[in-house]
Parts: C-alpha cells; structure tokens; sequence
C-alpha cells in the first residue's frame, strides 16, 4: 500500500516535465506543419526541375544553384535585381508617406476638437469596410485623366492622404492611451502643435509607427493587383509581376527558378520583421506616468 | 531669479454650461507661496491651469508679472508647471527632459549644458543624468519633473499636486525638500493640493475653495485659529474640528452665552452679533479640550468609547451625556491614562473655542484676532 503510493507520488512528481514535453511537443508539430511550405519551397530552390515532383521531402538530394543562377537572369531582358529594385523604389515611397500622413491624421482625431469628427471618423471607418476593388475602376479612369499610368504614382500617391483607415484607426488607439499631461507639459515647454507630435508624441508610440510600416511593407510586397492594373512595361515590374511573368512566358515552367527568386522575393520582409520585432515586444511608454 | 506677483480678477471658467470656476479673484504676492486646497471637484486644479493657460477662462483677467496674460499661450507666461503624474518625456534621458525647454527656445547648446547641470546639482539629479525616465523611483522622477520647471526660470511654479503619487514617507520627504527649494529660489508659487497637512506646513497663504469659490485666504494659522465658516473649520485641522449644537442665549461686549444640552457656557468672543436663528453651533478643536484636572471646571461630561494611541499622542472619542451628536474627539498625551466606558469630565479651553451661525458663518471673533490685521 505504502509502496504504491511513494511510487504513485514518484510519477506525479515528473508530471510537470509531461506537461511541459507534450506541450511542446504538440507545439512544435504543428508550427512545422504551418512552416511547412515554406521550408518546401526554400528546399526547392536548391533541387533541380525533375525533383521538385518526385519527391515529398523538403531536404534536396543533390543541391545544386541553378535555380538561382537561371531564375536571376529570368526570361525578360532585365536580371531580377531589376525587378527588386523596382519593388523598392514603389514599396519605400509607399511605406514613408503612409507613416507620415496617418500619424499626422490620427494626431487631429485624437487630440483636437474638429466639429464634425464624429462623423468624420465614421466615414473613415466606413473606408475600412468598403472592398478595394469597387474603386478600381473610378480610380483607374481618374488616373488615366492624370496621366499617370504606367508610372508608380498611382501606386504611391492615394497613401499620401491617409487612404488605409485601419492604420489611422490602430495609432489612434495607441495615441489614447498616452497621458494628456506629457503633451501639456511640451505645451508649457514651449512646443507648437507640430513640434509635440514630431519630438514628444511620434517617438513615444514608435510601436505603433514602426507597426504600421512593416504591414504596409509586407503588403505592398504582396501587392500584386494594383501594380498588375496600371504598369504596362516589362521594365517597371515590381517582383510579383516578375514572377507570375516567368510562369506565364516559358513553355515548361523551370519551377526550381521561381521557387528560387520566391525565396529572394521573401527575405526583404522576413528580415525587416525580424530586426524589428523588439519594438512590439518593448513597451516604450512604460515610465511616462507612475507605474 | 525675478519673482513677481500672479491677479486673478474675476475670473470664471465653464466647460459644456457646467460653471467650474465661478469668479475668483486672487493676488499673490512676489516669492509667496499659496496652496489651493479643496475637497476633489472644488476647481482647484482648474483654476491652476487658467493660470498655466491649459485652459483659457469664460471670463475675467489673468495677469502676471504685470502683463495680462488671459489669452497668452502658455509658454510666453512666465510659467512652468510640475504635473502629479510628473509628465516626463520617456523616450529622452534626464538630461533631455530637463533640457527640453530650453532645446525649443533654440539657446546656444553650452548655455543648455551648463544649466541643466547646475538644476541637476540642486536636485542632487547629477548621476542619473544618462538614464530614462523608466530607470528612476518615484521621488526621483518628481525631482526630474521639478527640474525641468525650474531650469526655465519662470516668474511663477505651478503645483499640481505634485506629491499624491508618492508613498507616505517619501511625500513627507520631498514635502520638506520643497518647502528648502522655494526657499532658496524665492521664487512665486501656486500649489494645488487636497492634502491639508501639505497646505498647513508649505504655504505662506491658503486658499480654500469649495464648488468654484474661494471660501477663505489667509495664513495657515490664520486659517486654523479663525475659520471664517464651518466648511474651513472642517477642511483645515487633523482630527477634524468638532461641532456640538448649542443655543445663543445672549453676548456682551466681549463674551457669548450659550446653551448646551449640559448647560449654560460664556464664551470669550468679540463683536458678536445677535445671530437671525438662535440655533448656533459650537467647534472645538481636539486640542481644545483636556480631561478636567482636578480643582478645575468640568464644562462636558461623557463616556470614552474608543482610543486610539499613536505614541505621542492619544485621540479619545467620547460619547457626550444629554447630546444629539457624533462622539467627540479630545487629543491627550500619549501616557494618559484612560480606558474604555470610562466616564470623563472634560474642561474647554474658552478662548480657543468657535462658534457659527445656523448659516454655518462664524459668529464674532475669539478675542486674540484682529480682523484689521489680514
């Protein structure tokens, strides 16, 4: 009797290692079956054509970089490094001016007393829930009247004006939270309106900005419609044009190719997640007030 | 340092038709320091941050330094303002919290330098320099936000309650601590606060406002020696002022009789006026009232019902006998010898007693006040 229990008490005292193993376990099993395509795909680059298809298993037999080195040159006249730089040069513009007209917007709804903001916010609210693409036509023909098709301006001018409400709405949240009293006291300090956003309110919810900016970086990244509607010459693709194009040109596909410029096409995003993923974990706010 | 002096003239403030301010004028004179005190909601804060031109008022004038500033911004007032939740910056160390003001007023950077470093010197801030806001205890950050007030030089300080977010022992400390800087910096000061301990011992003149009105100003022990009315008598003192109802039964020249439910007292009081209700209220303070020695007169008699013994001192409540009213509270020394349910007989000390009208407005003055000199 006495010896069952010691031994029963034996057992339970490993019983939190258990839990911990199966949690973990169970964990691990399912982040690698969510991961899953992801390492298939950056196996893939490194195999050859024919066994990307004979074979389920992520890990190349006989890793070779002709993927890269045939997918770089691609099927156009221009190497991918054309391509990326393209995505650059509509991403970067894209992400700063987001930033910046969404605080400056968010900024006069938290903080000022507009007549009409309740409703104003409505209607920007309402924005969110409109589907984007009831606005491509209107929106394409008002660009063709500009003149600007073919060129990145449609891409990147609309975000001047604070167009994404979900953006506004998240960094008015943040701005809410914010003490009162830290903007009185830059106030009284001598700040105009301008200069508490700019030196005491924008570095403070920096999470929030830097937030903003890598969900517009990652979405414009992706962003394979509104490129695919107004640019028309090869030379301008952004690389989610570039890569259904080599699907679409070569007769058999060389899968090994795009699976190669795929994964280069991901690591801009991955990386700047991962440099900036500190500053969600950070509570820069703490120690602005007691507490 | 120039120090100059603060006006309100009839100044009032509503937000949304609620009045929150309902016409306070007030002077404070060059290097005074003065405490708005008030139970929360009397408009204290408010009125501190008209001065400080966070709120613009419905009407009147603000004037400081001889300049009417009602409708300046708040930085060209001459002001500066230390906040209770201290208000720091916490994306910037010290040294740039402090600098700050000076950095948007585009003074030469060895000029910001030096100041910033003679303030952290007074505040004895000189080695937290380097760190955030976060990095720093409660009172440190209290002297971080002082800093940055006085680093300025303003005409005026303004006080926002700047002690309530600290624990006891450290709001005693820097209660002292800034009690010694305005000393050494003279300078004028406005300082809010609900605590009447922390008006008591740091003001040079109180005001006591109740609902938006200023209900009396004076010196502390003007305050506490002669409240105009009951509401300053409860507000100002710890224990509270105590109030026994009586009936006015007739006044000389310099002395009342009243009636209480265990008899007749005369009370010394001058220039007393037969009051409309001969329903009067009398106060007395804890300290006012000893335990009858003997061969002395007994003015109240009752039973001890509670003790409470801080060491030094001794609070006793006492059920008065024949009286309609709350236990009454004496302040004795920490050795007496009392026990619960005992009888005691209680002797008033006659000159400090007060007495007020139905109306709750004292009746005359006690006899060592002259009403000429405030």
């Amino acid at each position: 009797m006495s010896q069952s229990a010691t031994a029963d008490a034996g057992w339970r005292k490993h019983l939190p290692v258990i839990n911990a193993f199966m949690r973990y376990g169970i964990l691990i099993i399912i982040g690698f079956m969510m991961l899953y395509p992801l390492f298939w795909m950056i196996g893939g680059s490194f195999k050859n054509n024919q066994e990307i298809f004979s074979s389920i298993g992520f890990i190349p037999k006989e890793p070779t970089l002709d993927g890269f080195k045939k997918g770089w040159e691609t099927s156009t006249e221009y190497t991918f490094a054309t391509y990326l730089i393209n995505t650059m040069k509509i991403v970067v513009p894209k992400v700063i001016v987001t930033v910046i007209s969404s605080v400056i917007v968010a900024y006069g709804f938290a903080r000022f007393a507009i007549p009409g903001r309740k409703l104003l916010f409505a209607l920007l609210m309402a924005t969110v829930l409109l589907p984007k693409s009831v606005l491509l036509i209107p929106q394409y023909l008002m660009f063709r009247e500009f003149g600007w098709l073919d060129t990145y301006l449609p891409l990147i001018a609309p975000q001047a004006f604070a167009v994404e409400g979900f953006f506004v709405f998240m960094i008015i949240q943040f701005m809410r939270s914010l003490p009162m009293e830290m903007e009185e006291a830059a106030v009284m300090d001598g700040c105009n309106s301008f200069q508490v956003l700019t030196l005491v309110v924008a570095p403070v919810i920096l999470p929030a900005i830097i937030s903003v900016a890598l969900f517009q970086f990652m979405w414009s990244m992706n962003d394979f419609l509104q490129p695919l509607i107004y640019l028309s010459s090869v030379e301008k693709y952004p690389v989610a044009l570039a890569l259904k194009m080599s699907i679409d040109v070569t007769e058999a596909t060389s899968w090994n190719e795009i699976l190669a410029m795929s994964t280069i096409a991901l690591a801009p995003s991955l990386i700047l997640f991962f440099v900036a993923q500190r500053y969600f974990v950070e509570g820069i706010t703490s120690g602005a007030v007691k507490g | 340092m120039t120090s100059s002096s603060v006006r309100l003239s009839a100044v009032t403030k509503s937000f949304n038709g609620t009045d929150v301010i309902k016409g306070v004028s007030l002077d404070v004179k060059k290097g005074e320091l003065v405490v708005f005190v008030g139970p929360s909601g009397c408009g204290k804060s408010t009125l501190l941050r008209l001065i400080a031109g966070l709120e613009t008022p419905t009407s009147g004038e603000i004037i400081i330094a001889d300049k009417d500033v009602t409708y300046a911004h708040p930085s060209k007032r001459g002001v500066a303002m230390v906040f209770q939740s201290y208000a720091l910056y916490p994306h910037m160390t010290v040294e740039d919290n402090i600098a700050f003001a000076l950095k948007i007023q585009g003074r030469p950077k060895a000029e910001i330098r030096a100041k910033v470093h003679e303030v952290a010197e007074i505040l004895q801030l000189d080695h937290l320099l380097q760190r955030r806001p976060k990095a720093l205890s409660g009172g440190q950050r209290q002297r971080v936000a002082i800093g940055r007030a006085i680093v300025r030089e303003p005409d005026v300080f303004l006080f926002d309650e700047p002690l309530s977010n600290l624990d006891a022992s450290l709001r005693g400390q820097m209660r002292v601590e800034i009690a010694r800087l305005h000393r050494k910096l003279g300078a004028t000061s406005v300082y809010v606060t609900h605590d009447q301990v922390e008006a008591m011992t740091l003001a040079d003149k109180i005001v006591v406002l109740r609902a938006g009105l200023v209900e009396q100003v004076g010196s502390p022990m003007t305050l506490y020696r002669h409240p105009a009315n009951l509401f300053v008598a409860g507000f100002i003192g710890s224990p509270r002022m105590n109030i026994l109802p009586a009936t006015f039964a007739g006044s000389t020249a310099d002395s009342v009789r009243i009636q209480t439910a265990q008899g007749s007292l005369i009370i010394p009081r001058k220039d007393v006026s037969k009051p409309a209700s001969d329903k009067i209220q009398l106060g007395l303070r804890p300290e006012s009232l000893s335990l009858t020695a003997p061969g002395a007169e007994a003015h109240l008699t009752g039973y001890v019902t509670l003790i409470e013994r801080l060491g030094g001192e001794t609070f006793a409540y006492v059920t008065l006998k024949e009286f309609d009213c709350e236990p009454i509270i004496i302040k004795l020394d920490g050795e007496t010898a009392v026990h619960n349910h005992q009888e005691v007989a209680l002797t008033i000390e006659l000159k400090r007693a007060h007495l007020f009208d139905a109306d709750d407005q004292a009746l005359g003055h006690a006899p060592d006040f002259d009403p000429a000199q405030v």
